[in-house]
């Protein structure tokens, strides 16, 4: 996915004019949040289980190539076959050789992140196989050559009157005149159409919320039911994972669980949480008679060991997506790539340079709503801060911005100069505004009071107050 | 590609700073692999008598959409079900699987109810199937695959009916994979996972449009649960 | 008089003052100072202080932060406590500096030491105090924003509503996303102005809302910032520090960003 996070500025306020966009923003900040703090509030244990969660996570990073080792013995006993890609490109290869080796021409698919970070859709398509998103949030995305802007609800930037649009548009072997207002009728349709392309096709690709060392098993949680229909109706089930999905065994499995569906949606499970576990048996009468995992690394192992290690324990859930103010304002477009949100902005650096998505980290208030939900504990903030180092160590920050705060940094370690300065400019300030009690404009402080006014300066810094009114206390 | 997997486990050992044979590690691995401990598991469902378990289980399941009915015995089940099409103008033909769970049910006892013995088709309108056990906690279904009960059965009938006795109610997910290490082991010698196990908590849904939630997404629009008192084993 | 506890010594006080009070709003700095002397501690004020170093640190700038860190430790060094108008300074002074010194571990007990004296001021009065009530009125009806630092990072959220609650004449109201930035965020609001004004507005949207004739909080950034924004879309909501009222200082003194003139 060709990447655009060089322009968040100028997509942000693309963003911010998009009415439609505000509105499901809108729909979104009442709602996402509400709900989680209703499961939270259920589960007395929640706390407790957020940080067994870390501390599973923090132990199999440590142990990670053992893991992985494990899970791949497990898969091979049972049947299946596991591919290591170091990258996206080998990612993309081992699935379209799979495809073709099961002569596919139809591929179903589940909601997969992997999928979109290696761009698998573009590829089979250029390959001649045509890929089916399932997941109605990317079915929706996919007609309108779009790409997700949320982790768990891909297709949340739209109001439904947009997709009804969409459906007019592309289903055009149905009736024009037929009502579409209502979510109902657009599920109907979907369901309609897409139960055909589920029974019909040759490859099913899911991704995996988790991997399971103990049993070589992977895991799909979703509420609709189309990882499943994609992965038991096909020959062939192909596993999209990143390295860190792994978890060791069922019962950890199951704590992370707990968390998961809570901290996305706020339900207490999601309606349909699956363990495969290789291809079907000799006995079962059906399922997939071949399972393939591949692996992928795509810069995860260059995290670990690294100050970002911590990002590595994130299961997607999409919590800080839901809490963030600044994915609120912009929504998922914005970040430019397949990764928005809090957890994006520290990831995306990562995947595609700090270069190209130095903006992500940098905005953002540091607010620390997000880490305050992520259900891994994840210290998001402080991993953005990781990158503006970066960033600042290797100038890459806008040469008057870097000056600017150089120059606040000298005469700060300067405080007779500081003092100093800063009696100027609050009397000069303070002088200019003393009528209105605020400025409208203000030269080198466009950005603010563009749309603000800057209250002005009550005249006299509190320490020239201060020391007069200590001198004259001791005469 | 084989030397993709050299070079990522080469950079994840390296990482980590530890040397391939490196046996404190490899031996944590494995101990935990092997004890499977669990985390902490919540009070809510743990800390309840059987009945009130199956009561919580009920609520939880009813809160996602699902509906249920707690029948005596086997004997009351036909009639359940019968009464369950009837309410929703659902016509009298099912697939059912083959699974020896439900052989005691005397669907005879109801002719008028047609039932198709093996895998669901995408034109099947009512499905019944058993289960492994259900999960008080979430309200929560758990179903595995096998010669007796495939897996798109779940999945492609418009309606799901579940049938299972109380006894198979568990307070958490936890109690459900002992007991399936249970059976593994029992009847196979070792445990090895069956190829799926669906957990399912109420019908399938969507709430990808504005956020509003609508049933029937891909998988059944309907989910019926229908417990049954009498224990097995007699 | 507000309760004073029962205190063997006089307890010292060093109040970081913080730039934006030093710069715009003295008058906070002296509420700040009338709350604690009300509440037996003897106050000074460190002539060496300029900024806690937020704006370099969160600009990914470790060399110059630590260097006005150690500026900053050591014109503090002699006080039982340390005490800022402000969740941010305090939460970088209590919560960061530690954090920024990891790499120094000869250091690093020395900076634990200085952290753990360190204050936001309103909860300083509740927690460490046991401030129950002070003695101030004010006739009005207010909502109070959580500033992020301070509550994310100290815990600050039960105090000032508690003080405020015993505050002759005053009605407090709960603010819808109070919890939620304000958009100021230091380097922020210059760096994504578009993105930092959409923030503000619905803040001050979710404030008048409410119907209440006064927006608090403890961080001036967060004050200038919202009160900036009601003033350009001419809302009559006034904008002011919570230690203001606490106070009793809001008779001779203007709302943030008002003309002297008005009330």
């Amino acid at each position: 996915m060709q990447a655009t996070s060089h322009d968040f500025k100028e997509n942000a306020r693309h963003a911010l004019g998009d009415k439609n966009l505000q509105a499901a923003l809108g729909i979104l900040k009442r709602d996402f949040a509400g709900r989680r703090g209703a499961a939270v509030a259920r589960l007395p244990e929640f706390d407790r289980l957020r940080a067994e969660g870390r501390a599973i996570k923090d132990h199999v990073l440590q142990h990670l190539d053992l893991y992985l080792e494990a899970f791949e013995q497990k898969v091979v006993s049972l049947g299946g076959q596991v591919h290591w890609a170091a990258d996206a490109a080998e990612a993309r290869d081992h699935v379209l050789a799979i495809c073709r080796a099961a002569g596919a021409s139809t591929v179903t698919k589940g909601k997969s992140m992997i999928a979109e970070e290696i761009g698998i859709n573009e590829h089979l398509e250029k390959n001649g196989i045509a890929p089916i998103e399932t997941d109605l949030g990317e079915y929706i995305i996919q007609l309108r050559h779009e790409t997700p802007s949320h982790i768990i609800a891909p297709a949340i930037h739209l109001i439904k009157e947009q997709v009804a649009d969409t459906f007019r548009d592309a289903h055009t072997h149905l009736d024009p005149a037929r009502p579409l207002g209502e979510a109902r009728q657009l599920c109907d349709e979907a369901r309609a159409l897409l139960r055909p392309k589920f029974l019909a096709a040759d490859v099913g690709i899911t991704g995996a919320n988790f991997l399971v060392a103990e049993t070589g098993s992977s895991i799909i949680v979703t509420n609709e039911g189309n990882g499943d229909l994609t992965q038991n109706l096909t020959r062939v089930h192909i596993v999209l994972a990143s390295l860190e999905k792994i978890v060791p065994t069922l019962e950890d499995v199951s704590t992370l669980l707990r968390l998961l569906a809570r901290s996305a949606t706020g339900q207490e499970f999601s309606t349909y949480t699956t363990v495969s576990s290789g291809p079907r048996r000799p006995e079962d009468t059906d399922g997939p008679s071949e399972y393939h995992i591949v692996l992928l690394d795509n810069g995860r192992s260059a995290m670990l060991g690294t100050e970002f290690q911590d990002m590595l324990r994130c299961i997607r859930c999409g919590a800080c997506f839901n809490h963030c103010p600044v994915y609120g304002a912009v929504g998922g477009h914005a970040y430019g790539w397949v990764y928005g949100g809090p957890m994006g902005s520290v990831l995306t650096p990562q995947l595609i340079g700090v270069k190209e998505a130095g903006n992500l980290p940098n905005a953002s208030t540091f607010c620390g709503r997000c880490e305050s939900v992520c259900p891994m504990q994840i210290p998001l903030p402080k991993m953005m801060r990781h990158w503006r180092e970066r960033e600042f160590e290797r100038h890459l920050q806008p040469t008057a911005y870097r000056a600017g705060l150089r120059f606040w940094a000298f005469l700060a370690r300067n405080p007779p100069l500081y003092q100093a300065a800063t009696q100027v400019g609050a009397a000069l300030l303070g002088w200019s505004g003393r009528g209105r009690g605020r400025f409208r404009s203000l030269p080198l402080a466009q950005g603010w009071t563009k749309g603000r006014d800057m209250p002005a300066p009550e005249g006299k810094t509190f320490m020239a107050q201060w020391a007069a009114r200590q001198k004259q206390r001791a005469s | 590609m084989a030397d993709s997997r050299d070079k990522i486990l080469g950079n994840l050992r390296r990482s980590l700073r530890r040397g391939a044979s490196d046996e404190t590690a490899a031996t944590d691995v494995r101990e935990r692999l092997a004890e499977h401990r669990p985390n902490t598991i919540p009070a809510r469902a743990t800390a309840l008598d059987p009945e009130a378990r199956i009561e919580l289980f009920i609520a939880m399941a009813e809160e996602v959409s699902a509906t249920v009915a707690r029948v005596a015995g086997f004997e009351q089940v036909p009639a359940a079900v019968a009464d369950y099409l009837a309410q929703h103008n659902l016509p009298s033909d099912m697939v059912i699987t083959p699974d020896p769970a439900l052989s005691p049910i005397p669907w005879q006892e109801r002719p008028t109810l047609s039932l198709r013995p093996g895998i669901a088709t995408g034109d099947d309108l009512v499905g019944v199937t058993g289960a492994f056990a259900a999960v008080a906690e979430t309200g929560t279904l758990m179903l595995i695959s096998g010669p007796d009960s495939p897996t798109r059965n779940n999945f492609l009938p418009d309606n799901h009916i579940v049938v299972l006795r109380a006894e198979q109610i568990v307070p958490s997910y936890e109690e459900g994979w002992t007991r399936l290490r249970a059976l593994k082991t029992l009847t196979e010698g070792k445990f090895t996972m069956p190829r799926t196990v669906n957990f399912i908590t109420g019908p399938s849904r969507t709430a990808d449009i504005e956020l509003k939630i609508e049933l029937g997404a891909h998988g059944p629009r309907r989910l019926h649960i229908v417990i049954i008192d009498e224990p097995a084993g007699d | 008089m507000s309760d004073v506890s029962a205190a063997a010594h006089p307890v010292r006080v060093g109040l970081f003052v913080t730039c934006l009070v030093d710069l715009f709003r003295p008058s906070v700095g002296f509420a700040a100072v009338k709350l604690l002397e009300d509440a037996g501690c003897q106050v000074e004020v460190p002539q060496t202080q300029t900024c806690c170093g937020q704006p370099a640190y969160n600009s990914g700038d470790k060399v110059d932060t630590k260097a006005i860190a150690r500026q900053v430790m050591t014109a503090f060094a002699d006080f039982d406590y340390i005490v800022a108008p402000s969740g941010s300074c305090a939460g970088m002074l209590r919560a960061h500096y530690p954090e920024l010194f990891a790499d120094e571990p000869a250091f690093l007990p020395e900076v634990r030491a200085f952290a753990a004296k360190v204050h936001e001021l309103v909860s300083f009065l509740t927690d460490v105090l046991r401030v129950e009530r002070v003695a101030a009125r004010y006739d009005g009806v207010a909502v109070y924003h959580d500033a992020c630092s301070g509550l994310r990072e100290l815990g600050v959220r039960a105090q000032p509503r508690q003080l405020l609650r015993s505050v002759a004449g005053l009605t407090v109201k709960e603010l819808a996303g109070a919890d939620v930035c304000c958009g100021f965020g230091g380097t922020f609001c210059i760096k994504y102005p578009d993105i930092s004004e959409r923030m503000v507005s619905d803040k001050v949207a979710d404030a008048a809302a409410t119907g209440a004739d006064t927006l608090l909080a403890g961080d001036l950034g967060c004050l200038l910032n919202m009160a900036g924004k009601a003033s350009r879309q001419g809302r009559a909501i006034r904008v002011r520090h919570v230690a203001e009222v606490l106070a009793d200082m809001t008779d001779r003194l203007p709302p943030i960003g008002a003309p002297a003139e008005r009330r």
